[in-house]
């Protein structure tokens, strides 16, 4: 009989071997989220209505669509062939296809060529990480100790998080060493991160292929039980079937949208919501990040002694019941209003008022002011106010005269026409002169831009919210590996995990930035513009409460000794 | 509990036609309002979205029905019950 058990020396090197390809994926896949927008820049055309379909194409169907044919693809091959094989596979695929959009030459050299590889290369990476997260997951739970079986794959649940970490630490020192002119041209610093990822691929499949098949899988395939068409029997079989089902519904979407939540909408809430700027709320979210990982191994151990379910319904119900409460706070700890008093007047500035046409549109002029609120606990909110101006005609002077400086603004008495007085600075072949421009009114309120910078008391205690979200997503996706590998029979398990896994986590999860948007959206009236920033929390609050009730009612807490069968 | 999980069923069942229903309401409001330049993005947006949620409530109603009718009273205690 094959022996389940294994050393924890050779546990340590399962967990490495499968880990390090894990993260290179998940490596491969962030790069392209973060560099989104060069890559648009340099693969896709400007103003085009085609481009913009492409782009959308690149990230809905990278991550909706493809993932979850990845995990029907390499699951099948996975339970036919074995896991070995089929992980080392998925990790060529995505590591060629990464390093590959790293050499596509630019929209201007090759023209549509450009972005069409870009998308499917895309297509590719989204198919191979479809593969992967089930295999690694099914073997390391195949070789590991009944009793450790959680504690070890939460090994692999580290994997996206760090995986993220790598990424932004090597895009981070590329471009600070290269700096972002140099890095942003066309065969600029960005494309190292692309080409990295070959050496690291090449290391990974180095060790992979020292690895031995799952002895589980090689047992079942030995004694001729294994799979001949595990499509066939994951979802044409009833018994197997609703336990797929079970998985989806009563855990794995819950898990999703809370992951998602917490790691990812957590940061587009405060940079976009509450303003923070850039490189405070990417601080915030990465330091949070690093205190709560350890969380992960945390849960997963604890599952091994108090069963995988209430762990992962108790991190579901505790999201639910205080997403709204944490986000509140996002908005109290950043409101302008509330720290009106700390305002210290004389470091406050003001720039000079800027005007400029609208691109588009020549008969409007924008006039914008630059404030800088300095408080006296050391934050600084920026504060471009932007009017837009109707003119009586639209300006018909020097295209190359892009840029105008309000030089006076007075009303006018008669009627309701203001004369603005603009200083032309000269284009390429203008020449300086003053113009002055006619305007009939101002048009709606002022646009307000505000970027925050925050003072040290508050980012820690938003760092400190954001890394209770992270332990929520550490309690759901901590013992999720060990839950779900438990479900399913040794000869169909890659397949069958791997379905409900992609469809929780690429759709379920990764539709909470998408939907959590347009439910903003919803709630904006003629009287209240901004909307209610929270109400984008009730899709995921929606989902994992609906999951929670399925958990809680049809789950059982039950630890597979035997995972052999 | 069984009862609670034979009921609960019912409500999966109806809760899978309102989810598809309400997509398709959102999907064609939102593609109306989309402005020219935008309407095909849109489009292609609230279309991978349906493609993509459309199986999944009906894998929502399958779930209800099982446990309307029961399947889930009893959980497979090992892989044999799940293969044979």
């Amino acid at each position: 009989m094959i022996q389940q058990a294994n050393s924890e020396k050779g546990m340590g090197f399962i967990i490495g071997a499968s880990s390090v390809g894990t993260l290179i994926e998940w490596y491969d896949f962030y790069i392209f989220g973060m560099l989104a927008t060069i890559i648009s820049t340099q693969f896709f055309p400007e103003d085009s209505g085609t481009s913009a379909l492409l782009s959308t194409l690149a990230i809905f169907a990278a991550g909706f669509i493809v993932r979850p044919f990845g995990a029907l693809v390499f699951g099948r091959l996975g339970d036919m062939i074995g896991r070995k094989h089929t992980f080392l596979l998925t990790l060529v695929l995505m590591g060629g296809s990464t390093f590959a959009i790293g050499l596509v030459p630019g929209f201007k050299t090759i023209g549509w060529a450009a972005p069409i590889i870009v998308l499917v290369l895309r297509l590719v990476q989204g198919l191979a990480l479809g593969g992967e997260y089930g295999g690694a997951a099914t073997y390391v739970a195949e070789h590991a100790p009944a009793h450790r079986r959680g504690y070890w794959t939460s090994w692999i649940q580290t994997t996206a998080t760090l995986g993220l970490f790598l990424a932004l630490g090597i895009i981070i020192l590329i471009r600070q060493s290269q700096g972002v002119e140099k890095f942003s041209a066309e065969w600029g610093g960005w494309r190292y991160p692309f080409w990295i990822s070959l050496l690291l691929v090449i290391v990974s499949i180095f060790i992979r292929m020292r690895m031995s098949e799952s002895p589980m899988f090689a047992k079942v395939k030995a004694e001729g039980k294994h799979s001949i068409n595990p499509l066939k029997e994951s979802f044409g079989n009833r018994a197997n079937f609703k336990m797929v089902l079970l998985a989806l519904f009563g855990a794995v979407m819950g898990q999703g949208v809370v992951w998602y939540t917490g790691q990812f909408y957590a940061q587009s809430f405060i940079e976009n919501i509450c303003k923070v700027n850039f490189v405070d709320s990417r601080d915030i979210l990465l330091i949070a990040i690093l205190l709560a990982t350890p969380f992960f191994v945390i849960f997963g151990s604890l599952s091994d002694k108090i069963g995988r379910k209430w762990i992962i319904m108790t991190g579901l119900l505790l999201a639910i019941c205080s997403y709204h409460i944490i986000f509140t706070q996002f908005l109290n700890l950043t409101d302008a209003a509330a720290r009106r008093d700390l305002i210290d007047i004389s470091k406050t500035t003001k720039s000079a008022a800027i005007a400029t046409f609208d691109s588009k549109d020549r008969s409007k002029m924008l006039v914008s002011t630059h404030y800088d609120s300095v408080y006296t606990d050391g934050a600084v909110y920026s504060y471009t106010y932007v009017d837009t101006i109707l003119l009586s005609k639209a300006y018909t002077g020097n295209t190359n005269a892009i840029a105008y400086s309000l030089t006076s603004n007075s009303s006018n008495t008669t009627s309701d026409s203001i004369m603005v007085t603009a200083k032309v600075i000269p284009g390429v072949s203008f020449v300086n002169g003053i113009t002055n421009v006619f305007a009939v009114n101002k048009a709606g309120k002022p646009g307000l831009v505000i970027e925050k910078a925050l003072d040290r008391s508050t980012f820690w205690k938003m760092v400190f919210l954001v890394a209770i979200m992270v332990v929520y997503v550490t309690m759901v996706y901590g013992p999720i590996a060990a839950f779900l590998v438990e479900l399913f029979p040794t000869k169909i398990r890659y397949t069958s995990m791997s379905l409900p896994y992609h469809i929780g986590n690429g759709v379920f999860g990764g539709l909470v930035p998408f939907l959590g948007t347009l439910i903003v959206e919803f709630t904006k009236t003629k009287e209240n513009l901004a909307g209610d920033p929270l109400a984008g929390l009730w899709y995921p609050v929606g989902v994992a409460a609906l999951c929670l009730i399925i958990g809680v009612v049809y789950l059982r807490n039950h630890i597979d000794e035997d995972v052999l069968d | 509990m069984n009862e609670i999980k034979k009921y609960l069923g019912i409500l999966w069942i109806l809760l899978s036609p309102a989810i598809v229903i309400f997509l398709f309401w959102q999907a064609a409001d939102k593609i109306t309002q989309a402005s020219n330049a935008t309407r095909a993005n849109v489009t292609l947006q609230w279309s991978i979205i349906l493609i993509i949620f459309i199986p999944i409530c009906i894998g929502l109603a399958i779930f209800g029905y099982y446990a309307f009718k029961g399947y889930y009273e009893h959980l497979p205690e090992s892989s044999t019950e799940i293969s044979d």
